[in-house]
């Protein structure tokens, strides 16, 4: 197994259009540096995100997910973000079920505004992913 | 004749102010028809909103509602966003006014500016943030925020300076010494020196030897000493190699000038001729080029080499110096005629001023010049072992120390004293430090020589006369006191001439003084081509002034040699002096610091050398010295250009002028805005003295996660979490010596808000006061907020004034003083306090009035009618948001749709002339063909390829399945690049198109629209963000940078491959209206949508029209409701286009946006009736609450508000005969339902009791309260009725008053906290402020309208700040106390509001629906009911054949059905499972 360092997590980040994304654009207009592991998938709303397109990820290889949608209250589909973490919430336990552990996919709330809040998410969750290790469906 | 009149209106209106309001009305005009132009003074739209952090009552955060407006005010066909602009004046008539408008240059030009950010980047000069309060610093090229739209930079240049740079003005060539200055303090040094080499062509040598006008004019002087701005140029100079430095590529234009002459001035006019394209050859007689620069200046100023290599440099622009050449004798200047197209005379003042005493010419007697020459050219010259020079001038002093380097004793004869001596100050001094001994007042009379040769000077003792003509006063000759000193060598050195034979044969005129005469503006000479400039023109003169002579010849000899006129070129500036007052706030501000001083070589060492005298400073003595200059740190750009050379979009233009425009529109919408409360006079709070009192505006800055504190709650002064945070409300509010006698009305909610968002941040334990006069938490949901606020966040309100602010020594805390209620006298201490400032009218808003001949109120505030809310004193000219009066976010947006509305009813006639709408070529049908991908991947200049290897990820780009076309671009958003996509479209049969670059959520539109001009379907279309989310997020890592570029680009591609077109469905539509309920509401609604044109249905279920202000006969300002409701109620009857059905209800709607069907009932349900409409409009109104509380119903003497109001003009004896009356405020039934304020009862209480005592003057008038909520300029009344004796007593909720009848004698007890105890009273009658509750009808109303009801029974707006008049389901819209209680003023404007937001539908030719929305599979639909339940919007039902629908019409488009779909029945088009999953495929499992 490759140390964590050497390790690079591949993270897909499905991302509201409204809050999330729009913090993710903002921690690049100030230049907030995080490391790349992050790919941003955007859909409409965090409410979008079936279930589904969690599990996929995993099985295609990824070694981490998340979901960041609008601040809680400040859905701009009302409560769309909810759902999105009720969902998130189920894909935790399918994962710990499976053996690849909850730890692996995490929902966050943000708004807009909150750049340094998205840098330190894509942060915060490469260096979850780097100690958890290489996924084990990846390869196998 | 009225026809044409109609006909005459424009189709246009002109919206002024860039805040929510102007934002709103907008976006409502463009999308009712019309076209707009929105002007907004500073640099982007957006205006407060955009500084606050989270909004109130809902704790959203502002820009995150915000940005999508502003985004989509942007980029909207009909607006156009007039930014940095300013409206000068207006002229003409309502539908048809002339606007003109002055468009203040930005000096970036916004069609080319992508908004980047690397030219600030860039920028030296760092300026306070105004966006930030101050609190934090931006560029002197900045946009004001980060999502401000449009995302354009301006460069700030300062048109007022507090600090006026006299040194640019004062320099012949006007350097910009600022520039360079702050470039130096930045440590930028090769940019500092391309700021000096654009203007200046001889850096090392001016940085050594120029007499620097400018440090004399230095506006520093005045304070210290002047900035060293010669030895900062000098310090610039010496960091960079000349030899490798690059040199600009030149076209040739093929034109010849002859210079003559290679001093200072011919190297100047030839350095910048060759820079334009000319062929320039300069004539030097002497051996080597540089003129005096190099044969009259010693090398100890001026080192031989470095002279060297600055002309060395001016050869490498082409220029030919041809050495050993006289003109007059190796050539004649007719000769240079024939073969050059000009010629420009430079040739100096070589020839010396003769003694002309006995024995000059003997051997031993050398004049300066030639002296100079002689050691300069490196030729053996020996002055024996003593030297007397003549003369006091700077070739004396040069002579002097030159001999003194010989070893020779030199003594200097001047003829005046010191303080006449024409030589610099400093070169006298050097001379003295090198020991050389002026001799003053003296003058030789002859040369006394022994052996043929010099051996003794015979002098004169002088003294002074009367002045000359120079103003020095005259030496003259003492008789007798002659004198002889021994000498070897004798140096006159008196002065200088030109030799100008060569010019007189020529045939130039020439003056008396022996110097060509020129057109001393352009330097033309009285010969056709022939120019002359320098000592030859003017006598010697400085260095400097040769130089500006040869830049202004080298500009007449452009103009001459392109055929144009010669123009003057001025070199005048006005030099201005500081004034008293601002030295001493400049020395207040930046404090005395003296020059750092460039070391010297010792005297002793130096006359032992010709080495430089003269030290370069240090880098840090440079930035040390480069810092005190004050003009760079005050003043704004300064026209470094640093910003020009980065940006390579091209988009910076310094040269940029105010363009002035007239525009054509029908009506005018003032939406200015507020200016806070600036409380630095109010002394007793420390605010400018204390670093931790911050204003509100400050604080929500402070609060924002994109503020100057990154969003860490952290105090200014010492950048430490606070613990005890203060709110000081009605600061500038309520204060009637500040000319603020009004109630701000939004301060004590967004104190509250900021209390509770403090707390949120802040994890740790933090305490947060409010101290407050009343909570007037009036608004919808504030009231809840406000208790939620105590309880739940335990936010302590402190109902007390506060006296004084004061710092505590040790700690930096600050001390509060004040009395509780009781008048306990309390000190209490915080880290920080928060001045809850209040709002004035905006400054730019009372000119704009000034200049627009609008009326204005006692404060200053747009002056409007009671019953005509947004209507200005010149018809035609609305007003909205904050400068109408205080207001929140939701009342401003309400004025805005009803300032459209009043708009759109005017200009109806011309609606649609002037919008556009774009036509396409038709759509390509792709369906069937292989997908054939196109990737356009940006450089965005160098934001994404300065850090991602762009030539890499096009190659690889090219490999990916599908691709059959890649190009790069350096900015893809440009206009040519929109061009070129199309072209490659169409060559290489391009179906779907990949542009890699910035973020979708601003550009996506942009490409969108250019595949569809290229007749691809707008959805077959992707982004990949290698900027915004690669390039700008991993710029210190190049190579995963690219590999992530490539991996987004990777996940592009493969799911365009997988898009399909997607078509909105274009529905017809009815174009009528339904509005449910006859009120003011309703009626206004009914009236706007009617005056527009729209056929109208109003609906009132009682047998009259008029609801609840039937009941209101006393107007808060003198106008008559009565009379009013009369009046709207005559032109409801007899407007044609509205229906007024009376006696009628809904019974049943369907249908959606645009095609509503409903039944309507009346006659009890005997008569049913179905319309047709496009929107509806709900306008149920309100009620008064009657209960039994206090009596009421019980006691004949215990009246509600109502019922007080119908006695005083019903039966006023009763009243007039009254002795004493009492009123209890907030009389509510108790329940978590009645937890709410009904905002209009403080307010009609005190008018009632005002009008009492108006028509009973002796009537004691009590009235009990818990705050007193007479919000904005309602406070006038509550301070006239304290003023006229009615006595204001408070309750609270846990001592309510308690009302009882004696012998039906009222009797009503309460608790006077003031006092401290129990107070009785009789009253003749008790009044009753019951509160406002919702119509029994609206429960049913909201199920068969399917919209939601607030917990209290009022209808539930969409949003509570930015849609409070629409309902969440489209096409529906609610107004008046339907929506919350109110006043008619905001009944009136929120009805138009209503009718503005119904007529961005109704205007509409058809409906465009659908496009990125749900789609139900109905076979594998079960009809499971998930989806109905899921959506937020009620949109899913279950049909006749037990399937699921969802309305293309309705649904917006979240996609939460089609992920909660048990059988995936359900898909979100664009946004199929397939299309999103195949993205983390291609990123993790790429295939191919």
């Amino acid at each position: 197994m490759p140390s964590a360092e050497q390790f690079e997590p591949e993270i897909v980040a499905f991302s509201c259009h409204y809050c999330a994304y729009a913090a993710a654009d903002l921690a690049g207009v100030m230049r907030l540096q995080y490391p790349t592991n992050i790919k941003i998938v955007k859909l409409p709303c965090s409410g979008t995100v079936d279930i589904l397109y969690i599990l996929k990820a995993f099985e295609q290889g990824a070694d981490g997910v998340f979901v960041a949608g609008c601040l809680k209250e400040g859905c701009h589909f009302i409560e769309g973000n909810l759902r999105a973490e009720r969902r998130v919430e189920r894909a935790k336990n399918l994962l710990d079920k499976i053996g690849l552990g909850k730890d692996r996919v995490e929902m966050f709330f943000m708004s807009s505004a909150e750049g340094g809040r998205f840098s330190e998410v894509a942060r915060e969750m490469t260096e979850r992913i780097r100690k958890l290790g290489p996924s084990p469906i990846k390869g196998g | 004749m009225a026809k044409k009149l109609e006909s005459e209106k424009v189709g246009a209106v002109l919206i002024i102010g860039g805040g929510i309001g102007g934002i709103q009305a907008s976006l409502d005009l463009a999308e009712s028809g019309y076209k707009v132009y929105l002007v907004e003074d500073s640099p982007a739209i957006g205006g407060v909103m955009a500084q606050l952090d989270k909004t109130l009552p809902t704790n959203d955060c502002s820009m995150c509602i915000l940005s999508p407006k502003l985004v989509e005010c942007g980029r909207h066909l009909n607006i156009d966003l007039l930014t940095y602009s300013e409206v000068l004046g207006v002229k003409g008539e309502p539908g048809n006014f002339t606007v003109s408008i002055k468009k203040k240059a930005r000096f970036v030009d916004t069609a080319k500016c992508t908004g980047c950010g690397v030219c600030a980047q860039g920028c030296p000069i760092i300026m306070p943030n105004e966006f930030d309060e101050g609190l934090g610093e931006r560029k002197a090229i900045y946009t004001p925020y980060l999502q401000a739209v449009p995302r354009t930079y301006a460069i700030d240049k300062r048109e007022e300076r507090p600090c006026h740079a006299a040194c640019k003005e004062a320099c012949p060539i006007h350097m910009n010494v600022q520039g360079y200055a702050a470039l130096i303090a930045e440590g930028k040094f090769k940019e500092a020196y391309d700021l000096i080499r654009s203007t200046n062509p001889l850096p090392a040598v001016c940085g050594r030897v120029c007499y620097a006008p400018c440090e004399e004019a230095c506006n520093r002087s005045q304070l210290d000493e002047p900035i060293a701005s010669r030895a900062l140029k000098r310090f610039a100079a010496d960091q960079i190699d000349i030899e490798s430095y690059e040199v600009p590529q030149i076209t040739k234009n093929g034109k010849r000038v002859a210079i003559v002459g290679s001093g200072p001035g011919g190297l100047a006019a030839a350095h910048d001729l060759a820079l334009n394209g000319y062929e320039v050859t300069v004539f030097e007689v002497l051996p080597e080029p540089g003129g005096m620069l190099r044969y009259g200046i010693p090398a100890y100023r001026l080192p031989k080499d470095i002279l060297s290599r600055d002309i060395g440099y001016i050869e490498k622009l082409g220029v030919d110096i041809k050495t050993n050449v006289e003109i007059g004798k190796e050539i004649t200047l007719e000769q240079l005629r024939q073969d050059y197209q000009a010629v420009f005379i430079a040739s100096g003042a070589p020839r010396s001023l003769r003694l002309d005493i006995p024995g000059e010419d003997s051997t031993g007697v050398i004049h300066a010049i030639e002296f100079l020459r002689r050691v300069n050219n490196r030729e053996k010259v020996d002055v024996g072992k003593r030297v007397a020079v003549i003369g006091g001038g700077n070739a004396a002093m040069d002579a002097a120390r030159v001999a003194r380097r010989l070893r020779a004793e030199v003594k200097v004869i001047y003829r005046r004293s010191r303080s006449e001596m024409p030589a610099n100050d400093e070169e006298v001094r050097a001379a003295e430090e090198e020991g050389i001994d002026i001799i003053f007042l003296a003058n030789p009379v002859r040369v006394i020589t022994a052996g043929g040769k010099v051996s003794k000077l015979e002098c004169i003792k002088m003294k002074l006369g009367e002045p000359d003509d120079s103003g020095r006063r005259r030496p003259v000759p003492i008789e007798g006191s002659e004198f002889i000193i021994d000498v070897n060598t004798v140096i006159p050195a008196l002065g200088q001439a030109p030799d100008v034979e060569f010019a007189r044969e020529a045939g130039l005129k020439i003056t008396g003084r022996e110097t060509i005469t020129v057109n001393e503006a352009t330097l033309a000479t009285n010969i056709d081509g022939l120019f002359a400039g320098g000592d030859v023109v003017t006598g010697p003169a400085m260095v400097i002034e040769a130089i500006a002579a040869g830049k202004k010849a080298a500009l007449s000899i452009d103009e001459y040699l392109k055929g144009e006129t010669l123009t003057a070129k001025s070199d005048e500036r006005a030099l201005q002096e500081l004034n008293e007052d601002e030295i001493v706030a400049l020395k207040k501000r930046f404090g005395l610091k003296n020059r750092v001083k460039s070391k010297q070589l010792k005297p002793e060492t130096r006359i032992k050398s010709f080495k430089e005298v003269e030290k370069v400073y240090s880098v840090a003595a440079a930035r040390k010295e480069a810092r005190r200059c004050l003009a760079s740190q005050i003043e704004g750009c300064f026209e470094c250009r640093e910003c020009e050379k980065r940006c390579e979009a091209d988009a910076i233009n310094h040269e940029m002028q105010d363009e002035y425009l007239d525009i054509n529109v029908g009506s005018i919408i003032m939406s200015p805005g507020l200016d806070e409360y600036e409380p630095s006079s109010l002394i007793n709070y420390g605010y400018g003295k204390y670093p931790d009192v911050v204003t509100s505006i400050q604080f929500e800055r402070m609060l924002n996660a994109s503020g100057p504190f990154h969003g860490e709650l952290v105090r200014p002064s010492d950048k430490k979490p606070p613990q005890k945070i203060a709110w000081i409300q009605c600061v500038g509010s309520r204060d009637e010596s500040n000319n603020a006698g009004y109630c701000s009305s939004v301060c004590c909610t967004y104190a509250i808000k900021q209390a509770i968002i403090a707390k949120e941040h802040a994890p740790h334990k933090l305490d947060t006061t409010i101290f407050f006069i009343d909570v007037r938490t009036f608004g919808k949901g504030y009231e809840q907020y406000y208790h939620r606020a105590e309880e739940e966040y335990k936010v302590r309100c402190v109902r007390s004034r506060i006296f004084s602010v004061e710092q505590v020594k040790n700690t930096g805390n600050l001390l509060l003083r004040y009395a509780e209620e009781d008048g306990t006298l309390k000190n209490e201490e915080f880290d920080l306090v928060v001045l809850s400032v209040g709002f004035q009218p905006s400054a730019k808003g009372v000119k704009l009035a000034e200049r627009l001949n609008i009326d204005l109120n006692k404060y200053r505030f747009c002056q409007t009618g009671e019953f005509s809310p947004v209507a200005t004193s010149r018809p035609g000219i609305f007003v909205t948001g904050a400068f109408q009066a205080p207001k929140d976010i939701p009342e401003t947006v309400i004025q805005a749709s009803a300032a459209a509305a009043n708009s759109s009813a005017l200009l109806s006639s011309a609606r649609h002339t002037l919008a556009v709408e774009k036509e396409y070529p038709a759509e390509k049908d792709v369906s069937g063909e292989p997908p054939r991908v196109g990737v356009f991947i940006c450089h965005c200049g160098i934001n994404i390829g300065g850090y991602v290897n762009v030539p890499e990820v096009k190659e690889y780009a090219a490999t990916l399945p599908n691709v059959v076309f890649v190009d790069r671009n350096l900015y893809t958003c440009s206009q040519d690049t929109q061009e070129k996509i199309k072209e490659k479209i169409k060559e290489y049969g391009l179906n779907r198109v990949v542009v890699a670059s910035c973020t979708p959520r601003t550009h996506e539109p942009l490409f969108q629209e250019t595949i569809r001009e290229a007749g691809l379907n707008r959805f077959l279309f992707e982004m990949a963000n290698i900027r915004d989310q690669c390039s700008w997020v991993h710029m210190h890592e190049p190579k995963k940078a690219t590999e992530k570029a490539k991996g987004l680009i990777r996940m592009a591609v493969a799911r365009v491959a997988l898009l399909e077109p997607l078509h909105k469905v274009t529905l017809g539509l009815s174009h009528d209206a339904l509005v449910i309920g006859g009120g003011v509401a309703g009626m206004t609604a009914a009236l706007n949508l009617a005056e527009q044109g729209f056929k109208t249905y109003l609906v009132e279920r009682e047998k009259e029209l008029g609801g609840w202000t039937r009941k209101i006969h006393l107007s808060l300002n003198g106008e008559s409701p009565q009379g009013f409701l009369k009046s709207l109620i005559e032109r409801v009857e007899a407007n044609p286009r509205i229906e007024v059905l009376i006696d009628t209800v809904v019974v049943k709607t369907d249908g959606f946006i645009g095609n509503f069907k409903t039944t309507l009932a009346s006659e009890n349900g005997q008569k049913q009736r179905f319309v047709e409409h496009g929107v509806i409009i709900v306008a149920s109104g309100a009620k008064e609450y009657r209960g039994s509380e206090y009596l009421l119903g019980q006691n004949k003497n215990v009246l509600t508000l109502s019922d007080l109001e119908e006695k005083i003009i019903g039966s006023p004896q009763e009243i007039t005969s009254a002795k004493d009356i009492a009123m209890i405020l907030c009389a509510r039934p108790p329940g978590k339902n009645h937890d709410y304020c009904s905002r209009v009862c403080c307010t009609v209480a005190v008018k009632n009791a005002l009008k009492i005592k108006e028509i009973n003057p002796g009537a004691n008038i009590y009235i009990l309260y818990k705050d007193v909520r007479t919000y904005g300029f309602k406070e006038e009344l509550y301070t006239k009725a304290r003023k006229e004796g009615i006595i204001f007593i408070r309750y609270s909720n846990d001592r309510l008053p308690r009302a009882g009848s004696i012998d039906g004698k009222l009797e009503v007890v309460t608790f006077d906290p003031i006092l401290g105890e129990e107070l009785i009273l009789s009253p003749d009658f008790l009044v009753l402020a019951t509160p406002i509750v919702p119509s029994e009808g609206n429960e049913e109303l909201s199920k068969i309208l399917k919209v939601p009801l607030t917990e209290e029974g009022f209808f539930h707006e969409a949003h509570v700040k930015l849609a409070p008049v629409d309902f969440a389901s489209e096409g529906i819209f609610l107004c008046g106390t339907a929506h919350s209680p109110k006043f008619i003023d905001e009944t009136i404007a929120q009805a138009q509001a209503a009718a503005g937001r119904a007529t961005t539908i109704l205007a509409k030719q058809q409906l465009e629906v659908g496009g990125a929305v749900c789609q139900v599979n109905a076979e594998k639909c079960k009809a499971c009911l998930t989806c109905v339940r899921v959506c937020p919007y009620d949109v899913p039902y279950i049909n006749e054949d037990g399937v699921a629908v969802i309305e293309v019409a309705k649904c917006r488009g979240c996609g939460v059905c089609a992920a909660e779909c048990p059988r995936e029945a359900i898909q979100l088009l664009n946004y199929k499972k397939e299309q999103v999953i195949v993205k983390s495929q291609a990123l993790l499992t790429p295939i191919g």
